[in-house]
């Protein structure tokens, strides 16, 4: 069914189409693009964007304790690790209030550190800076297939806690006297979301990898009247940028992660002078 | 106990059902914020929690609301004398936490607390039209499409009773809120809340700051100070000596 796929993407009348790296790329970003406008969408509403940010920089951490352990493709301690920040940031929030920004941020500049000073031992710091910037021509038929599945696992927990993670970031109270239970949904909301980042970092990048959640969200919101175009918005956002990102970082020969937060900038910046006075 | 003599004022309503806080206590950290309370809420009586701040109100709801560990049992008994321990609860919180420009309609509200579907996908027919009722209810049928952050103080407090009352509650708790609603937004709210009382035989607790709508609208006060320290109508408990010292505040001595 694969085969089926990019056979007929290379049927596009384009020269990039002919190449198979891009074809694999092409089909990673449409199941990238309903994956993180979805997860974006709700991580801008429940106001967790610098949570994510912690969560791709944990990966840093993450890949020197693969290293340390021994293991060749370091996604599993990735993930691992970034699990349990998100579970040990909720925790803290929760038992500490609400305002948890300085928790985060300490949690978020120790992972950094602990993984660079363990990833630069010996001096080979260079070998891990593509866990930086990402490739994401480099990614297989396979992994694509794993993406794919990473997308209906999101979609299904989506359609069970939607409306509860929504409730609960307007007022948890109000969302447990519902019947809501408010710890779980919001545990499995970090969870998912950790293992979503940590899992597409290799090919997004960990300095853009939050940028590409928030930003086609963050300019959704300037244009957005409710729940539903908000979604419609964030995931048109996210399509038209990282199609055209794709093909311009083509062209530039520049990095492909990149160049598509670069255009999710400019949609701000637009619906930002597009969003009325008053709003 | 000391509860029954202030209830004898309120019996317009079947004042059948009941519910019973028995022994509630709340520790946290080692310090003792509540300490056997003892209340019984009779339907279509409004009983006000009264209390300087930091006295216990907002954590006696989170405690009824299962929110807080607490000792002690709440026990809902309905007009056919049925007991149980789960009551429904409509909730009505003092201030949501969304950003102004925050994309949630009140349609969106409603769709997230009573809807099957997810709320991005718009809610079902059936969905939109119990909130419509809902809205009704509270005169606020014309809001639905409107963004929270784009209602007014008072709009957004009738909102939240409209869906607090979707489905109708064994007891209704109301966080009065402190600020953003103007006078004539708050005199509105406790006309509405005194017109459903009556018309859905509610059981309300409400904790408030506004002494004035209290004397106007409680059947009941309570003065709490950690314990339970005044009960009776707002008369008595206004008057009584307890009363000045606790709230500290003079200018009230008119009521």
């Amino acid at each position: 069914m694969y085969e089926a796929v990019t056979a007929l993407v290379s049927l596009l009348p384009f020269s990039w189409a002919k190449y198979a790296f891009m074809q694999n790329a092409l089909l990673a970003i449409l199941v990238v693009v309903p994956l993180f406008a979805l997860l974006g969408a709700m991580v801008v509403n429940n106001q967790m964007a610098f949570f994510s940010d912690t969560l791709g920089h944990s990966a840093l951490t993450g890949i020197a304790i693969g290293v340390i352990v021994g293991v060749n493709d370091p996604t599993w301690s990735m993930l691992i690790f970034a699990v349990f920040i998100a579970i040990a940031v909720t925790i803290i929030k929760e038992r500490t209030g609400t305002s948890a920004d300085t928790i985060i941020g300490a949690v978020s500049a120790t992972a950094v550190a602990l993984g660079i000073v363990i990833l630069s031992k010996g001096g080979g710091f260079a070998r891990y800076s593509r866990y930086l910037v990402g490739d994401l021509l480099s990614i297989s038929p396979q992994e694509v297939t794993a993406l794919g599945l990473v997308l209906i696992a999101v979609l299904v927990l989506w359609y069970i806690i939607f409306n509860q993670l929504l409730l609960l970031s307007i007022n948890p109270s109000l969302a447990g006297s519902r019947g809501f239970r408010v710890r779980l949904v919001e545990t499995c909301f970090a969870v998912s979301l950790a293992m979503v980042v940590t899992f597409s970092i290799q090919w997004i990048g960990i300095l853009i990898i939050n940028a590409l959640l928030v930003l086609p969200a963050a300019a959704a919101r300037n244009v957005a009247a409710g729940m539903k175009s908000y979604h419609l918005w964030t995931f048109l956002i996210t399509a038209v940028c990282g199609v055209s990102g794709l093909i311009l970082s083509y062209y530039w020969d520049t990095a492909t992660g990149a160049t598509i937060v670069l255009l999710a900038a400019l949609c701000y910046v637009f619906t930002l002078i597009l969003r009325q006075p008053g709003r | 106990m000391k509860t029954d003599t202030a209830c004898q004022s309120c019996g317009s309503a079947c004042g059948l059902c009941v519910t019973q806080i028995s022994h509630f206590s709340v520790n946290m950290r080692g310090k003792c914020i509540l300490e056997d309370i003892n209340l019984q809420i009779h339907c279509g009586q409004l009983t006000a929690l009264v209390g300087p701040n930091g006295a216990g109100k907002s954590t006696l709801f989170k405690a009824i609301l299962g929110e807080v560990p607490h000792e002690g049992q709440l026990q809902f008994l309905n007009s056919e004398g049925k007991r149980s321990a789960r009551p429904r609860i409509g909730y009505v919180p003092q201030r949501l936490n969304f950003d102004p420009n925050s994309p949630i309609t009140v349609s969106d509200l409603f769709v997230s607390a009573l809807g099957r579907l997810p709320a991005l996908l718009g809610g079902s027919r059936r969905t939109i039209s119990i909130a419509r009722q809902a809205l009704d209810r509270v005169e606020a049928q014309h809001l639905i499409n409107r963004r929270l952050g784009a209602l007014s103080g008072g709009e957004l407090q009738r909102v939240l009773l409209a869906l607090a009352l979707e489905p109708v509650p064994d007891l209704l708790l109301l966080d009065e809120p402190i600020s953003g609603v103007d006078f004539k937004g708050m005199q509105c709210f406790y006309q509405i809340v005194a017109e459903l009382r009556k018309q859905y035989d509610l059981s309300v607790l409400l904790v408030s700051h506004d002494l004035n709508a209290v004397a106007d609208y409680a059947d009941r006060v309570i003065l709490l100070n950690r314990v339970i320290l005044c009960d009776g109508t707002p008369l008595q408990v206004m008057k009584h000596p307890l009363f000045e010292s606790t709230m500290g505040i003079v200018e009230h001595r008119a009521v």
